[in-house]
Parts: C-alpha cells; sequence; structure tokens
C-alpha cells in the first residue's frame, strides 16, 4: 500500500509551554485512503492534524521535533519539518489542504472563493479558472446548488453549503492530502450526512485525514483509524479492527464509551 | 412583605428614579443646546452665505476651508492609522512593543488638542514664519491618528482568526491574507472607524487656532493662512456688532448638522451590516 504522509517520532510543544503536547508519535497516511483521529478532547488530536500542513506557523514559537514525510507521485519523500522558507511552507499547503471546523467562506462571491487559491497559485486564465471553478463545486456537489448564483456572495450560503464551498476551494488545488478538523461538528445532521458523503468519494483523488469527536462518523468514513490520548497515540489500525477488536484496554474504554 | 424585601423595593425605586433622572438632564441638555442654535441660527442662514466668502459676510470659503484641512488631514492620518492598526493586530499582536504603542496610542487620544496646536506651532508654524494650512492639517491629522489605530485594531480583532487560517491553508501568504480577506471582511468597521474620526476633527477649533489660523478670503493654497469655520464661529462670536454675531450662529448650526449628518451615516452603515 503506497503511502502519502508518514510521522515518524514526532513531539510537538506549544509557544511557551513546558511539556510536549505530542510525545512521539509514528503514524502512516495511506494513499487514497481515509484516516480517522479519535480521542478525547485534549489528547492532541487537532495538533497533530495542524502540524501535518505546519498551520501552527501562523503563530509563532511552536516547536516541531521528529520527521513528518510527504511522499511524491514519483516515491520521493521530502520531510516537512525541514521547510523554512515561506515559499516552500506555499508549496506545502497547496499539496496538502485543510478544512476547519466552522465554514471559512472569504468575504467575496463563490466563484472568488473557489477562484483564491487558483489565482495565487498563478492561474490567471479565464477559461482555465472557469473550468477548475467549476470541476471543484461539481466535484463538492455544491455546483447545481450554486451554478446561477456565482457572482453572489458566499455569505449568503446556508452552514452546509458554505462548508462544501470550503472543501470545493480546497479540492480546486488538486491536493494531495486534505486535512479535516471536526469539519461536520457545526452542522446539522442531513449538511453532515452530505460531507461525510463526500469524504468518501474525496478519495478517488486524495488522501483523507480527518479529526472527528462522532465515533459513528469515524466508523462510517474511514479506512483506518488513530485513538489518542494524552498525547499519545495508543492504537493505529484498520477502522474495522479498532472498533470490533482493539488490541488496547484504552480504546476498548473509549469506543464503547466508559471514558472520554 | 418583610422589612428586607420592602427595602429592596425602596432601593430599586431610588435607583431607578435617580438613573432616569440622570439622562433626563443629560438629554436636556443636549435638546437645550440643539433648539438654542435652530432658533438663534436659522433666521440667519440664507443662500447667500452660501456663495459668498467671509468678506462679504459669507461662510462659503470656510465650510469648505473647513473640509478641506479635514480632508487633507485625513490624506494623512487614516493611511498611517491604518497601516499602525494592521501592524498591532496582525504581526506585533501582544508583544511587549505592540503593547506599548498601543497604550502610547490610549494616551493620545486624550491629548489634549490645544497642547497639540502649540506642538504644531513649533515645528511647523515658527520654523517656516507664517500660519499655513498644512500646519492645520497636520495638527488634525494627529489626533485622527490614535482614533483610526484603536478601531482599526479592534475591527481587526473581531475578524475570526480562522480566516486567517484558512487563507495561510489555501497557499497565501501573510500579506496577501491581511490584504485581500482579512481587510475585506472588516472594511464596514473600518470605513465607520474613519468616518468617526473625520467627525471627531472637523469640528475642532483648538489645533487650527495658532496653525492655520483664519482667512477671510477663499482659497485653495495650503501655504497660506487657511479659512476656518470653526475658528471664524470662535472670532465672530466675540465681535461686538449683531451680524456677526448672527453669522456665528448660523456657522455653528451648519458645523453641528454636518457632524450630526457623518455620525448618522455611520450608525446607517453600521446597522445596515448587522441586518444582513
Amino acid at each position: 500500500m503506497n503511502l502519502a504522509m508518514d510521522t515518524k517520532e514526532f513531539y510537538f510543544t506549544y509557544a511557551g509551554a513546558e511539556a510536549p503536547t505530542l510525545k512521539g508519535i509514528d503514524m502512516p497516511i495511506y494513499a487514497n485512503k481515509v484516516t480517522a483521529l479519535i480521542g478525547p478532547s485534549g489528547c492532541g488530536k487537532s495538533t497533530l492534524l495542524r502540524s501535518w500542513n505546519r498551520i501552527h506557523d501562523v503563530y509563532p514559537g511552536n516547536k516541531y521535533e521528529g520527521e513528518i514525510l510527504l511522499y511524491h507521485e514519483n516515491g520521493n519523500e521530502e520531510n516537512i519539518l525541514d521547510y523554512s522558507k515561506e515559499d516552500e511552507l506555499i508549496r506545502l499547503r497547496q499539496r496538502v489542504g485543510m478544512i476547519f471546523q466552522k465554514p471559512t467562506p472569504f468575504p467575496m462571491s463563490i466563484y472568488d472563493n473557489i477562484a483564491y487559491g487558483l489565482r495565487l497559485a498563478g492561474i490567471k486564465n479565464r477559461s482555465e479558472l472557469d473550468g477548475r471553478v467549476e470541476q471543484a463545486l461539481k466535484g463538492s456537489a455544491i455546483w447545481n446548488e450554486v451554478k446561477d448564483r456565482l457572482k453572489q456572495s458566499a455569505m449568503g450560503l446556508s452552514g452546509g453549503q458554505q462548508q462544501r464551498l470550503c472543501i470545493a476551494r480546497a479540492v480546486a488545488l488538486k491536493p494531495q492530502v486534505l486535512l479535516f478538523d471536526e469539519p461536520t461538528s457545526a452542522l446539522d445532521p442531513i449538511s453532515t450526512g452530505a460531507i461525510e458523503e463526500l469524504v468518501t468519494e474525496l478519495k478517488e483523488e486524495v488522501t483523507v485525514a480527518i479529526v472527528t469527536h462522532n465515533m459513528q462518523q469515524a466508523s462510517r468514513v474511514s479506512d483506518y483509524t488513530a485513538f489518542m490520548y494524552l498525547g499519545d497515540l495508543i492504537e493505529f489500525d484498520k477502522t474495522e479492527k479498532i472498533f470490533v477488536n482493539p488490541k488496547e484496554k484504552l480504546t476498548e474504554e473509549y469506543i464503547t464509551g466508559r471514558f472520554g | 412583605m418583610n422589612a428586607t424585601q420592602r427595602r429592596r423595593l425602596l432601593l430599586n425605586r431610588l435607583i431607578l428614579i435617580l438613573s432616569t433622572a440622570a439622562a433626563v438632564i443629560g438629554l436636556a441638555f443636549l435638546f437645550w443646546i440643539l433648539t438654542t442654535l435652530l432658533i438663534k441660527g436659522i433666521d440667519s442662514i440664507h443662500w447667500r452665505i452660501f456663495t459668498h466668502d467671509l468678506v462679504e459676510k459669507g461662510l462659503r470659503n470656510l465650510i469648505v476651508g473647513q473640509m478641506v484641512l479635514a480632508g487633507v488631514a485625513s490624506l494623512i492620518g487614516v493611511p498611517l492609522g491604518l497601516l499602525a492598526g494592521i501592524y498591532l493586530r496582525e504581526y506585533g499582536v501582544n508583544s511587549a512593543f505592540a503593547r506599548f504603542i498601543r497604550n502610547l496610542s490610549d494616551v493620545m487620544m486624550s491629548a489634549p488638542s490645544i497642547v497639540i496646536g502649540v506642538f504644531i506651532y513649533g515645528i511647523l508654524v515658527a520654523p517656516v514664519g507664517g500660519f499655513n494650512g498644512w500646519a492645520g492639517s497636520v495638527a488634525l491629522a494627529i489626533m485622527m491618528i490614535p482614533i483610526v489605530v484603536s478601531t482599526t485594531d479592534s475591527m481587526l480583532s473581531l475578524v475570526p482568526q480562522e480566516l486567517r487560517e484558512a487563507g495561510i491553508a489555501l497557499g497565501a501568504s501573510k500579506a496577501q491574507v491581511i490584504l485581500s480577506i482579512v481587510l475585506k471582511a472588516a472594511k464596514i468597521g473600518l470605513v465607520t472607524g474613519i468616518l468617526l474620526a473625520f467627525a471627531r476633527v472637523v469640528g475642532e477649533t483648538a489645533p487650527l487656532l495658532f496653525t492655520s489660523a483664519n482667512n477671510d478670503y477663499f482659497t485653495l493654497n495650503m501655504d497660506q493662512q487657511f479659512p476656518s469655520l470653526t475658528v471664524s464661529i470662535y472670532q465672530l462670536a466675540t465681535f461686538p456688532d449683531k451680524p456677526s454675531q448672527n453669522l456665528a450662529w448660523a456657522g455653528s448650526v451648519i458645523l453641528t448638522a454636518l457632524v450630526l449628518l457623518i455620525n448618522l451615516t455611520t450608525r446607517y452603515i453600521f446597522r445596515k451590516r448587522k441586518i444582513k
């Protein structure tokens, strides 16, 4: 099975903190699979996810140690923790996209929301932009709802539509990996269903990692599941294995709702 | 009803009466000012004061002059204030330097305007040998900067952090995120702050008294003494003759109407956003 990313002996310490929040994480992310991160609040799952595209760098003073390898299509790998220049980080984020907990549409039209990242990536040609925008919106199952109002403000969409727009915006860049940070916790059940379906479809094209508080969601959408607790990776395995027959007692207790 | 309950009710009524009275007194003064202004000033407002200059007992050059002074002040003060506000919220955040600048700006906001006038006199009037429009505008700009800094700082702090992260996550640089996302999201708040700062300085007298002083004639040359409505009101009001005093009343009505209009516009813009 092909690797998309590989995290090795990874420690993360927040600015000003004395002890690391993540303590020696080792886990692979397989290409074109959905990997779920579960665990109680404060276990470090979001911190880990946010390390994979170095979004932590928005705030100064955080410390990364260890290795996070990102694999190219040709099998070559790079340690993303070696990146230091801004253009290296920009290229990393074009390859590893991110969807946030709350929908984050930009205060501009639906079209411009999708075109934003494409323009930054240097695509200026009008017809190419049009094509990529349409393709991204179709790929995110929102084209039919917005095709007649592409020039209208994205702020007028419902929460679920906004979240799918944000997914389309990330998909438009044709990333290798998409990171979802609790993407449905602010949405109603119907919108949640639409997003989950979308996540499962997306893995044809990209590798997905998703942080979720909802265990049913993890079991529905993911192929692999990582259970984290207090900054440690307790268990990583096929989702089926984790939910049906976990090796660790702690995992079993969490899955069955005995703590968390 | 026992004694404790009675005492509570009594106290409640007392506080209610006191606070209502305070509100009524405050508002009464405001209405008193407005009605006095209108009664004394409305008779003196004719079309001719808008078409003639002070030298011919009109206010045209003064109204234009006041707007030019405040306009040029905005051209200097708004960009500086915006940039400083952006620095504080997007780059400095809570660093010691940013905290120092933020406190300094707050202190500047309450600096006596006459002191700012004296300071500008020392650096832009005395050395060049005479009152001039530029000095007046710079004095007003100094009053504007802390207001714009503080509204920019607080309006940018209302932009959700997730929006910045979302921009970064799409491969934007920090500067691109600020320019194309953060400023756009905060646009209405920023415009409101600028309008309020303009309304605040357009009615100032003290910073202009010995910087741009006044001019009876129409001029747009800022190297000269510059016509000012507020300074004229101050001077006309002290003249012994009735026509001059009436002109001062008319000027006061126009100035008040202008400031009121800007404030109402600001409120309107801000409310429209909230509804949306």
